[in-house]
């Protein structure tokens, strides 16, 4: 297989991903070992192995909307059996913050909407409220049809908590959202 | 034996029979789960793909909450669980990520607190001779899928539960209830949960495969101990059904549930009445314990 990739500046993201999650990449000998587990191959275009190289070889910002970003489920299972202790899930986690920051497309599937959805829950009542997070991500993803036939059964089943959480110290968590703001904000 | 318990956010909702469980089992065995007062959400995955030290700060809160109790903290959720450690270890591995948390919950925290999922404490702290001597019903020989999934077994340098390929912890708990612990290859593969709602097709695709390797591997019933993989199989089954033309009949129960029926606590107080796919299977193997030969 060809690998293309589009060189934006002299050290593409490698350095900057390398820095963001500790990993060095140059231990990888590209033994596939990731993508033969990795449950996602089967579905992605370029597999944990294939972004490793596309990084080796000075990919730039475009590596950002490679499918496998949102895709990767975060089950370590690369991880676990990479023969160099790659800790490749956390290039991802990587990845997908530069992503946020530099706006870059999602593919299919919005992730970040999910995960800005459930994060509002969090801050705003310092645990989270699945019926309000599910209803933010169907509203802004246009699937609000999707999986609609479950509901009657997990409410009469008590599996979907119909009042928001109580109960949690909400002080500390919203310092730790305004810390997370600060960051970003120095940062930019 | 007393814990300070986080229960997580799922215990109010979407997995009220693994909390309503484990604390029918605890109480029953004498475990003191003591809850966190004022606990907050551990972040899930959401925060560590957004952000590193938000993703450390948040379990780091309830890890305080812990040390100020002086308790060790016991998990039912495996992702709560697997975020708690992973703080933990990023917390005691990097100075930077420690002043960083600090400065985010407002005190310092050294990554010190012990954590441990209710799984761990059943086995190492009370112990299957004694737990054995508790049951007073049998599986009589059920065929049990365990299935541990992604995140109590890695990566196994930060959770250190079991082994990660071969995991057995949930098998040993199923054969000292009388059932059988099948060996089947998809003990550690993942159900796709982190999908199940962005790209739920290919979700579905991943818990079909672990629902479908369970039944051909001979399985009566599926043993979880992760809120996510039991949303994924159970909830998701008729999906399952629908996305490979089978009809399935899996039930998938929390390690807590099967415990709590061999302990011969009712039914209603481990939530049995709330799993999509009905356990009457695995309810009409029960025997009295004494007519079980081991």
């Amino acid at each position: 297989m060809t690998i293309k990739i589009k060189k934006q500046s002299e050290k593409g993201l490698r350095q900057t991903a390398e820095e963001m999650s500790g990993v060095d990449l140059s231990l990888c000998y590209q033994c596939k070992k990731c993508a033969s587990g990795c449950p996602v191959t089967k579905y992605t275009q370029s597999p944990p192995s294939e972004i490793i190289r596309r990084l080796h070889l000075g990919a730039g910002d475009e590596l950002l909307e490679s499918d496998l970003v949102w895709m990767c489920l975060s089950c370590e299972t690369c991880y676990g059996r990479c023969p160099m202790d790659i800790n490749i899930p956390a290039v991802i986690d990587a990845l997908r913050s530069l992503a946020l920051e530099k706006g870059a497309k999602s593919p299919k599937g919005d992730m970040p909407l999910f995960n800005r959805k459930f994060l509002e829950t969090v801050k705003a009542y310092g645990r989270s409220y699945d019926l309000s997070m599910i209803m933010g991500y169907k509203l802004g993803s246009g699937s609000l049809m999707q999986d609609v036939e479950k509901f009657p059964s997990m409410l009469a089943k008590g599996k979907m908590a119909v009042l928001p959480p109580l109960g949690a110290e909400k002080k500390v968590v919203k310092r730790i959202f305004d810390r997370s703001k600060q960051a970003k904000g120095k940062k930019k | 034996m007393r814990y300070a318990y986080y229960p997580g956010c799922s215990a109010h909702s979407t997995a009220r029979d693994m909390h309503e469980s484990a604390d029918a089992v605890a109480r029953l065995l004498g475990i003191d789960l003591v809850e966190m007062k004022g606990w907050s959400c551990c972040g899930a995955t959401s925060a560590h793909q957004t952000d590193r030290v938000m993703a450390a700060s948040l379990p780091a809160a309830n890890l305080l909450l812990a040390k100020e109790m002086g308790l060790d903290t016991v998990v039912t959720c495996a992702a709560c669980y697997s975020r708690m450690k992973a703080a933990n270890h990023e917390i005691t591995s990097s100075a930077d990520m420690r002043a960083a948390v600090a400065d985010a919950v407002g005190q310092p925290y050294d990554g010190s607190v012990r954590v441990r999922h209710f799984v761990e404490i059943l086995l190492e702290d009370v112990g299957i001779d004694k737990l054995r001597k508790r049951f007073k019903k049998s599986l009589n020989g059920l065929k049990v899928a365990s299935y541990y999934g992604c995140l109590l077994v890695r990566p196994s340098n930060v959770t250190h539960f079991d082994d990660p390929e071969n995991p057995t912890s949930l098998d040993r708990l199923v054969t000292a209830m009388g059932g059988e612990g099948i060996d089947w290859p998809h003990k550690v593969e993942c159900c796709g949960g982190g999908l199940n709602l962005t790209r739920t097709d290919v979700a579905v695709k991943l818990s079909a495969s672990i629902v479908e390797m369970a039944a051909a591997s001979g399985a009566d019933c599926i043993a979880v101990a992760c809120p996510m993989c039991q949303a994924s199989l159970d909830l998701r089954q008729k999906d399952i059904d629908a996305a490979t033309g089978k009809k399935h009949h899996m039930p998938v129960l929390y390690i807590t549930q099967l415990l709590g029926l061999c302990l011969d606590i009712p039914e209603k107080e481990l939530g049995l009445n709330r799993l999509m796919v009905s356990p009457a299977g695995v309810l009409k193997a029960l025997q009295p314990a004494s007519s079980h030969k081991v």
